[in-house]
């Protein structure tokens, strides 16, 4: 909505001549070729695949042999396939884990480098650090730093008197084990608050001050809703992004203990790529388009509460 | 001069009176600066503790990795972790394939991003709105839901067990990316354009000599996110590379865990050997970085 907003102030520039000038028509095939590129490869990758997935989703197809229209079989299967529903479960329980606790843990780190501190650039660093390094090699230092006996984590619990659980080995732990990872990586949403922050107008501060707020009715009533449009966008790119991350999940546990962290990502992946059904695994794709788009315009009807713009102050 | 001299003693006598007030606030300001940096200080360790266990695993004998209790330093520093770790799998081969794919996909990427986000920030046309919503969805779309036609749509072209599945799609534009360039660029004067088309610019000179000359920091923001998105990319390699002298990095670690996962201290040292062009880039350019994750985040302002 608020890129809407910033397409229609930029795109407000005249162009409503009710006939197009020699320049005009000149100008729009320029446009054309300039992103020709990307229109060959949203045809070519995005909407191509989307619709031929919706295509074979309907199918019966191993790559040996050629596709065998099915009908609605496969949407059928996986209304009684209990593993659908594990995965559905754990990806949203890690989704709202990981993007609920990293708003908190990255809002808080980024008020607490808000407060003009000496150094602050070096902190971020610390703090910002982490979510730069991904992949395997995480992935790798975390199976040991979540490690049952020898790990990290275990041992400085061990130096309290507390008893670690084996982290990613029981099922009910496995899960929090990832959220707490995924903390680690919090940073990333971190600088995006920092800017936020420091780009609150100072007077709105000070009004608040002369009115005779205390630091928590100023954090409540000017930062909260200053900062609101970050939060939602924030909210909504992290839970997006946590619904497709699963490279972590296949190298750490592969979906294990007991399918506690088969996500919905890996379930699609091991689907079409270790059990070579494609229909099956595009039924399962468009499932999780579906709930992505639900989820999505549920969290933008549910801003009009919350989030507010500057801009929308008049109405 | 009356009135001066009035004017000074009454600040004056308020200094006084406020300076109690004032002593109590300057403590508590102290105060809390002082927690402020405390939380800061601890949290930092919390952060950064995990890059010591690796570095410190890396260094540690092999039956030390799992001692109990788990030591933090090691007894000895065996730096010969390093290189047994590299040579064990030929990493060699598989830093090229890396360096290959990263290369074509930033240079493939601002190129083709460059060029769209031009277009989206300057050129008027019909449609430009519509098509500029379809950009922003694609960002919505997961990755999942694409794989499979992806995959079968590359292995019609018989680019399964080639690089090409790695390289071609960066050529095409990325939706972040264009994005992030659009931004930039509607922060460019267009009174530069005008002037340039006045003397008798085209287009395209505009574009490669006005606004890429002043779009240095951002085409630089997409070039180290580019770098390190692909430097660890591990589902495309996984999906489309089957023989082993097509391998990146990142698989060959996978790769390595499977078949030496007992030696952790190897696996961490050639973790961090795969790390350090990340570390790099990261120092050298975190300017960068904060001014890209700005421009995006605050995009959804």
């Amino acid at each position: 909505m608020a890129v809407e907003q910033r397409v229609n102030q930029t795109v407000a520039r005249p162009m409503d001549k009710p006939k197009m000038g020699k320049m005009a028509r000149r100008e729009e095939r320029e446009f054309y070729l300039f992103i020709a590129l990307w229109i060959i490869g949203f045809l070519a990758f995005d909407a191509g695949p989307i619709l031929a997935s919706f295509v074979i989703s309907f199918t019966n197809w191993s790559m040996m042999s050629p596709p065998a229209w099915v009908g609605a079989l496969n949407f059928q299967r996986l209304m009684t396939d209990p593993l659908f529903y594990t995965a559905l479960w754990n990806s949203l329980y890690f989704g709202v884990g990981s993007v609920g606790l990293g708003l908190i843990v990255s809002f808080l780190l980024a008020l607490l480098l808000n407060q003009k501190v000496l150094g602050i650039s070096l902190f971020r660093t610390v703090f910002y650090l982490p979510s730069v390094v991904s992949g395997i090699a995480v992935a790798i230092l975390w199976i040991m730093i979540l490690h049952q006996d020898f790990g990290l984590i275990n041992s400085v619990l061990a130096w309290f008197g507390i008893k670690g659980p084996g982290w990613l080995v029981q099922p009910q732990w496995a899960k929090p084990a990832l959220i707490l990872m995924s903390l680690w990586g919090a940073g990333g949403s971190m600088v995006i608050y920092l800017a936020g922050l420091q780009s609150v107008p100072q007077h709105l501060y000070e009004a608040a001050s002369i009115d005779g707020a205390g630091p928590w009715m100023k954090f409540r009533n000017v930062t909260v809703p200053m900062m609101s449009p970050v939060i939602f966008y924030n909210l909504i790119v992290g839970f997006i992004a946590s619904l497709q991350g699963f490279v972590l999940v296949l190298i750490m546990t592969n979906g294990g203990p007991a399918n506690a962290t088969l996500m919905f990502g890996l379930y699609i992946y091991r689907v079409a790529f270790q059990f070579f059904q494609m229909g099956y695994a595009s039924a399962l794709a468009w499932i999780l388009l579906v709930v992505i788009m639900i989820i999505t315009v549920l969290q933008f009807l549910g801003a009009k509460y919350w989030v507010f713009y500057e801009g929308e102050v008049a109405k | 001069m009356n009135v001066d001299l009035s004017g000074r003693s009454t600040s004056a006598v308020t200094t006084q009176v406020g300076s109690q007030a004032r002593l109590g606030m300057r403590n508590q300001r102290r105060v809390q600066t002082l927690v402020v940096y405390a939380l800061l200080a601890a949290l930092s360790v919390l952060f950064i503790l995990p890059f010591m266990w690796m570095v410190s695993t890396s260094l540690k004998e092999s039956q030390d990795v799992f001692s109990y209790p788990p030591s933090f330093f090691p007894n000895s520093f065996i730096w010969q972790n390093y290189p047994r770790g590299w040579t064990l799998l030929p990493f060699n081969t598989f830093l090229t394939n890396s360096i290959i794919v990263t290369t074509a996909n930033v240079v493939g990427n601002l190129v083709s991003c460059s060029l769209v986000a031009f277009g989206f920030a300057r050129l008027r046309a019909r449609g430009r709105n519509i098509l500029f919503l379809a950009l922003l969805a694609t960002l919505m779309i997961p990755r999942e839901v694409t794989i499979v036609p992806r995959f079968l749509l590359f292995s019609q072209l018989g680019m399964v067990n080639t690089l090409w599945p790695l390289i071609l799609p960066a050529w095409f534009g990325y939706a972040f990316f264009i994005f992030l360039l659009r931004q930039f660029f509607m922060t460019i004067p267009t009174e530069l354009d005008d002037a340039a088309r006045i003397d008798g610019a085209s287009t395209f000179r505009i574009f490669f000599e006005i606004i890429l000359p002043l779009s240095k920091p951002a085409l630089g923001t997409v070039a180290i996110f580019a770098f390190i998105g692909n430097w660890s990319n591990l589902l495309d390699p996984l999906i489309y590379i089957r023989s082993q002298e097509l391998y990146t990095l990142a698989l060959g670690l996978n790769l390595f865990r499977g078949q030496n996962f007992t030696q952790f201290n190897m696996l961490m040292a050639v973790s961090i050997i795969t790390l350090i062009p990340v570390l790099t880039v990261f120092f050298l350019s975190q300017r960068l970085f904060v001014q890209g994750v700005t421009l995006t985040g605050m995009g959804g302002r």
